[in-house]
């Protein structure tokens, strides 16, 4: 293990931390709260320990798959830790599970509160929980790939990346890395200022913008509301509805049409599924609730709203969909599985896997009909690698086993068993809101702080794709050889 | 005695060589015309062309007569079949070389049905040699004798031991005697000691002790004396499945690198303890990767004799790992030697050491006394173990009274399990097994050690 290395990386990650709390500092400025405070301690803080331990290059620059896993793990965890100091600090949360808790939810995009009122928090601490869902949304690493020639290439970058992003398999774009984290950001940047400018427009405050933005681009949701979207104006939910499927969508579609090869764009199976998905669930969803809202024209937009806000692991809510009948929310249950297309910035199992695993089963059902047949798994009209799919089969069965786990460990707080399974869904699958106890309306403040550990656990799992947190807990991830 | 090698490759050429210098009637028989007719002209050997396997081509090499049969042909089969066949029309011994690990588990039933005396598998004694030196990564090369009882050592003398400028003396008064040096190379030159010998850096000394003595006098002088906890193999072959095996016993973490796919597979359905990595050894990427720096014994078992000396050239450079190499092709052995890479192991001539060893021990029940021998310092020397009968004429006598012969010493007395490092004043009694180190070929009986 290449500690020196390690240990530098995350060493630029506290500078980073430190740049990222401006933002709240400045919130703090133009509101005139003393809780700004806070986040310039801590900022300075970060700076303190990250300041020195960039001082000196690493001699070794080799960087190994191992090491980009853990360096991911640790970097995440270390992120939250600092980033829950400035509620503790401004007094805003008082319990450090509670602040972790918080923390993590916003960077890991999952917008699950311990808060069951907010707006009477400081302007800058509403912004710091919305801005940590931005930053967690693309990836902090990937944002480090983009301003720092970190490793000196060699192909090492790639094993961050692979750590960091969400899906069965990481594609470049271009043939470089730094090249490629910076188009991913800058067309995250850009979708992030298009949807400011149509959320201004509806005429609502700056502040507002800025902060259901980014809980809609990292598709987080915490909102900075009691009742999240539900009390703005039709024309703002619209948008929010749109940007929370466009933030959905695989990245690298966006490149295509970028580099105007429309073409490619209909051969991403991926993408379709998605909106074949999202547009059958709201018609589904939309019918089963007809006789709940007044008019045609509400009960699609809530029907619209929730689907969107679940499939891409948002969280936001316009209406306590946990009054919804039971077809609606046990769609919207499995949908909070399923989760958004790879190489987006989506949580959930991914499309792309389910796609992968349905095509799994159906070859396996063509080789008992014919048992010598030779088949290969395509999609994209590319073929799958056997590697891929073994990984993504692995995937699943690791995935079912910590959820299954994290529920028997959640259940000892004694609450139901919908409330414990969609709290544990809604952390792993990073959307917020479960039903029952932990509905829409409700908050996980219910749980004790061992339980919270565990959701805390699971939010980073499903965010870092489960395999760089579970290699922390190995024992050969630290033997010397 | 009359002795008949069947095949005449590396191996057989090596035996016939040294049992043709030690005044023993050598017959070699084999298929290939030319080679039998190389081997013919540079030996005073006899030479047949002719397939051992049929009893005309046994009996033209006088098999009825013949008091040993060493079958090393490359196929088992083949090998097996001979000493079957010869059995049958003689009474004579018969020793075969068996390498495919299939047979290796039934070694024994082979052995006993088919009234072998001995059957010899090169890569599993080339595995047990490499964990030897595993376990004990500050020599270079580690023998035993008296069942275990005693070790011969062999380690390079480096500037921190503080021993350079030491008489032999002086090293024997500081550490009690409890050790005593065998023999020390430099450069070419070898010699067996005398009290007055000055050691000098860089010398490898070879010295003799108990196993408990050696780990003590290795942690006096500041070399540590654990046993590897790790080690990386370059080659997936049988030699490194039987070490590995052997390693995965002795708790020390296996990784093998391998190049084939079907063999990787197959090495992880042998060995479940191992972490086999499915890649080309050459590969610096990936040997660095899987921790070529941190790992602890470098062992490079490929069939090609370059690579495993480049990889370990390589692994010297970066790393302080423990280097073993194989070498199949001996004919360069001392050029090998001169690059320093850690302990090199010869397959070939482990597979000759042992049959020797036996030829000698056989000769023991003729009238020869040599229990266990061992070709040391590139055959330059050998160190013999001899058992001592009541017929010794110097039984009792002290050391220094007798009449010793140059370049030879008396190493040690085992005496029903003790180990004594002789002195002058210590004598030879019966039932002694005694070590003798030097330079001189081809001793029969302790009574050789006198000058005449």
């Amino acid at each position: 293990m290449n500690y020196s290395i390690i240990c530098y990386i995350i060493g630029w990650i506290l500078n980073f931390e430190a740049l990222f709390m401006t933002l709240p500092c400045l919130t703090a400025l133009i509101y005139q709260e003393h809780s700004g405070w806070s986040f310039f301690l801590t900022a300075m803080f970060c700076l303190l320990l990250g300041i020195p331990l960039v001082q000196k290059k690493p001699k070794n620059k080799i960087f190994y798959t191992k090491e980009g896993f853990v360096t991911v793990a640790l970097s995440w965890i270390i992120l939250s830790i600092m980033g829950s100091l400035p509620f503790l600090l401004g007094g805003a949360i008082s319990n450090p599970i509670d602040a972790l808790f918080e923390t993590v939810s916003g960077f890991t995009t999952t917008g699950a509160s311990i808060l069951s009122e907010v707006e009477s928090l400081p302007r800058c601490m509403l912004m710091w929980r919305s801005f940590t869902h931005w930053i967690g949304g693309m990836g902090v690493l990937v944002f480090l790939l983009c301003l720092l020639p970190l490793t000196g290439g060699g192909g090492y970058h790639m094993n961050l990346m692979k750590a960091e992003s969400p899906g069965p398999s990481v594609t470049k774009l271009v043939p470089q890395v730094q090249s490629t984290a910076k188009i991913l950001y800058s067309i995250y940047l850009f979708l992030t200022v298009l949807e400011i400018i149509f959320l201004l427009l509806g005429g609502i405050p700056i502040f507002d913008a800025l902060t259901t933005a980014f809980g809609t681009a990292g598709t987080g949701g915490f909102g900075i509301k009691n009742d999240s979207i539900t009390s703005y104006s039709p024309y703002i939910q619209y948008v929010v509805t749109v940007f929370m499927i466009l933030f959905g969508v695989n990245f690298s579609a966006y490149f295509l049409i970028f580099i105007r090869k429309f073409g490619q764009l209909f051969h991403l199976e991926e993408v379709r599924w998605y909106f074949i998905i999202i547009l059958a669930s709201t018609g589904i969803i939309a019918f089963n609730i007809r006789d709940l809202y007044p008019t045609l024209e509400e009960t699609v937009r809530h029907s619209a709203f929730q689907v969107a806000s679940i499939i891409t692991t948002t969280g936001f809510g316009t209406t306590d969909f946990d009054l919804w009948p039971e077809l609606s929310r046990t769609i919207l249950v499995i949908l909070m599985f399923i989760g958004a297309c790879a190489g987006s910035t989506g949580g959930g199992m991914k499309i792309s896997r389910f796609i992968i695993l349905l095509k799994t089963v159906k070859k396996e059902l063509h080789t008992y009909l014919h048992p010598r047949s030779v088949r290969k798994i395509q999609m994209d009209g590319k073929v799958i690698e056997h590697g891929v799919v073994r990984s993504t089969n692995v995937y699943l069965i690791t995935y079912v086993m910590i959820f299954v786990f994290s529920i028997l460990l959640v259940s000892l707080n004694n609450h139901d068993l919908i409330t414990n399974f969609t709290a544990v869904a809604a952390t792993l699958n990073n959307i917020g809101p479960g039903l029952n106890l932990v509905g829409p309306t409700q908050n996980f403040s219910i749980f004790s702080g061992g339980a919270k550990l565990i959701l805390i656990f699971d939010m980073l799992a499903g965010r870092l794709e489960l395999f760089p947190l579970l290699l922390l807990f190995v024992r050969e991830t630290w033997r010397k050889f | 005695m009359e002795i008949i090698i069947v095949g005449c490759g590396k191996v057989g050429r090596t035996l016939a060589e040294q049992l043709s210098n030690e005044k023993h009637n050598i017959v070699i028989v084999d298929l290939n015309e030319k080679k039998i007719q190389d081997t013919a002209e540079d030996m005073d050997i006899m030479a047949l062309h002719g397939n051992a396997s049929s009893i005309n081509t046994l009996m033209e090499a006088g098999i009825e007569t013949a008091d040993l049969l060493i079958a090393v042909t490359g196929s088992d089969e083949l090998n097996l079949l001979c000493c079957l066949i010869a059995k049958k029309v003689s009474a004579c011994h018969t020793i075969a070389r068996v390498r495919n690990p299939v047979y290796s588990k039934e070694i024994g039933f082979i052995k006993r049905s088919l009234g072998l005396s001995m059957i010899i598998n090169p890569e599993h004694a080339a595995a047990i040699e490499i964990s030897r030196i595993l376990r004990f990564p500050s020599a270079i090369k580690i023998d035993t004798f008296a069942k275990g009882r005693v070790e011969l050592m062999k380690f390079k003398i480096k500037p921190e031991f503080k021993l350079n400028n030491m008489s032999v003396t002086e090293f024997g008064e500081r550490y009690k005697n409890l050790i005593l040096i065998g023999a020390v190379e430099r450069g070419d030159q070898v010699s067996i000691p005398s009290g007055s010998f000055v050691l000098k850096d860089n010398d490898i000394v070879s010295v003799i002790a108990s196993p408990v003595n050696s780990a003590l006098f290795f942690n006096k002088i500041g070399i540590h004396t654990h046993q590897v906890k790790s080690t990386m193999i370059v080659g997936g072959g049988t030699l490194s499945y039987y070490l590995a095996k052997i390693l995965l016993t002795m708790n020390i973490r296996v990784l093998i690198v391998e190049s084939d796919e079907a063999r990787c597979e197959h090495l992880s359905e042998l060995l479940p303890g191992a972490t086999i990595i499915h890649g080309d050894g050459t590969d610096k990427n990936l040997l660095l990767e899987e921790g070529l720096t941190r790992v602890e014994s470098f062992v490079t078992l490929t069939n090609l004799d370059e690579e495993n000396i480049l990889l370990a050239l390589f692994a010297k450079k970066i790393t302080n790992a423990k280097l073993v190499s194989k070498v199949n092709r001996i004919a360069f052995d001392d050029i090998i030697e001169g690059l320093d890479i850690g302990s090199v192991v010869y397959p070939k001539y482990i597979t000759a050491d042992y049959i020797l060893q036996y030829v000698r021990a056989m000769q023991n029940s003729i009238g020869s006394n040599v229990e266990t021998l061992y070709q040391i310092l590139d055959n330059k020397a050998e160190a013999l173990e001899f058992s001592i009968r009541d017929d010794c004429p110097f039984l009792n006598t002290p050391l220094a009274d007798l009449n010793i012969r140059e370049n030879l010493l008396v190493a040690c007395i085992n005496r029903n399990g003790k180990i004594l490092i002789p002195r002058g004043q210590d004598s030879i009694q019966s039932g002694d097994t005694v070590i003798i180190v030097t330079t001189i070929k081809g001793l029969n009986d302790i009574r050789d050690i006198l000058k005449k």
